[in-house]
């Protein structure tokens, strides 16, 4: 290993996506258009071996996520594996399905947090948005659970142009069902959310009034809630440092074993992706090509090289350069210094201002393009 | 509102906190969702102390007596480090100076 190699820092997170199935069907979802079957899942023994790699290598933080990472008949032992290793587990979850019947045994193998999505106040609009009757109740019930096991719980809320307004109700929710922390996030458009980019974009007027409730909800809750506000890319003056920047803290494994820098790096074309099912952990941090690509700031062109931000937001997104300017080296239209930064706060006020579109809800086999509504279950 | 601690409050790590040594980096780091702190020697040094059965007192005086310094430089520094970590959610305590619910 040369001296470049071994200036490369640990990474301190592995988000692991240990399944697409998922119950819901929400029209933001991160996951890619092009889901990856059941048949295809790592099995139990190589995700044991993927997490022993990933504390050896530094990891501090599992992510176990999916899709609905509860769907997974291991889940269990996967904690328990994680918590024996030392690795500090986070349960990112719907809440719906088979969560709730599993929680007790996640939380008696060592579960250390929860992170439970909601998408709106309300059960109808929530309902609405991740396509399944009931969803909000059960997430409702799931919660309530979480807080008797004595678990933190994050309530995260991905915030659209169907949600926005009413985020008032959201915080309340979240303060009501005793979670100690909640993430407003602001759709990231990739994956399908780029497609239901028109059906999704909330108004200028509705972010700042966003912004201002956060700051004035922050100060009434301080020392009860914490909240975490991620901010949307296309009114932003500057963009956010993509996974604290390309192969700096973060690994994504997806459910077939492919290891990438971020969750929609497969939007890229040409990088080339090693699988943990052929190379280390360690080896694919170090030494794989997609996690090279974009790594520290020699690949950057002007504005990004000479920038004094560029070790702070590293360049911005790559999949969001990419989508927007046709080319993943361009600085992240989010940033005003980017030649595409006028067009896309148009193009964000254009959408946003127009008629309601009916989004196309995520599932397996849903071709985006074709049809206006997933019909696929997934399953679980 | 703000709530913070007092010398008879009595602090603990709650479920999903925990300070875990860090043997790739060398350092020790206290773990909470979503968030890892470097621990420097002093913060490391409060933290084994918070037990829930010490008061923000006694840890003080153990650190006093045990650093040679004093103790009421030393409470000080606790109460503005705990409050730190009380007011992101990642530390309990009982016999707060104020408690009341938003």
């Amino acid at each position: 290993m040369s001296d470049a190699l071994n200036d490369i820092p640990a990474p301190i997170g592995l988000l692991a996506e240990l399944t697409h199935r998922c119950p819901l069907h929400c029209p933001y979802c991160s996951n890619p258009l092009e889901l990856e079957r059941r048949s295809s899942e790592l099995d139990t023994a190589t995700w044991f071996r993927v997490l022993r790699e990933a504390a050896e290598l530094g990891v501090l933080h599992v992510h176990l996520s999916g899709g609905e990472p509860t769907a997974r008949t291991d889940i269990a032992e996967i904690v328990a594996y994680c918590a024996q290793a030392g690795l500090y587990t986070n349960l990112i979850t719907s809440g719906v399905g088979p969560a709730l019947e599993k929680l007790h045994g996640l939380a008696d193998a060592g579960l250390d947090h929860v992170q439970l999505s909601v998408q709106a106040a309300d059960a109808d609009t929530a309902d609405g948005i991740a396509h399944l009757k009931g969803a909000h109740a059960q997430k409702i019930a799931f919660a309530r659970h979480v807080i008797e096991l004595d678990l933190p719980l994050t309530v995260n809320a991905v915030i659209h142009r169907g949600n926005i307004d009413s985020m008032p109700g959201i915080i309340n929710l979240a303060v009501n069902l005793g979670a100690k922390r909640v993430e407003i996030a602001h759709t990231q458009y990739y994956g399908w959310a780029y497609v239901n980019r028109a059906a999704l974009m909330p108004t200028r007027a509705s972010v700042d009034r966003a912004i201002a409730l956060v700051e004035a909800e922050r100060e009434r809750l301080q020392g009860h809630m914490v909240i975490d506000h991620v901010l949307p890319d296309y009114y932003a003056t500057y963009p956010k440092a993509c996974a604290g920047g390309w192969g700096r803290r973060l690994m994504n494994v997806t459910p077939s074993g492919k290891v990438l820098p971020c969750h929609a790096a497969e939007t890229i074309p040409d990088l080339e992706f090693w699988n943990v099912r052929d190379h280390s952990l360690d080896e694919i941090w170090t030494r794989s090509p997609a996690f090279n690509a974009f790594r520290g700031t020699s690949w950057m062109r002007e504005p990004c090289q000479t920038c004094e931000r560029r070790e702070r937001d590293w360049g911005g997104c790559r999949c969001q350069a990419l989508a927007l300017t046709g080319d993943a080296k361009a600085t992240d239209p989010a940033c005003h210094l980017s030649p595409y930064h006028a067009s896309i706060r148009n193009l964000a006020v254009t959408e946003s201002s127009s008629a309601a579109v009916s989004p196309v809800y995520r599932g397996f086999g849903t071709s985006a393009s074709q049809h206006p509504v997933g019909e696929t279950t997934c399953g679980v | 509102m703000t709530i913070g601690l007092s010398p008879g409050s009595i602090p603990h790590l709650p479920r999903g906190v925990r300070v875990h040594h860090d043997r790739i980096r060398k350092a020790h780091v206290l773990l909470a969702p979503e968030r890892a702190f470097d621990l420097d020697t002093h913060a490391l040094e409060v933290l084994r102390l918070v037990d829930g059965r010490r008061s923000i007192h006694e840890i003080a005086s153990d650190l006093a007596a045990r650093f040679d310094a004093d103790r009421a430089v030393i409470e000080a520094d606790v109460i503005e480090m705990l409050n730190g970590l009380l007011n992101r959610r990642i530390l309990g305590a009982t016999n707060l100076e104020s408690d009341q619910k938003p």
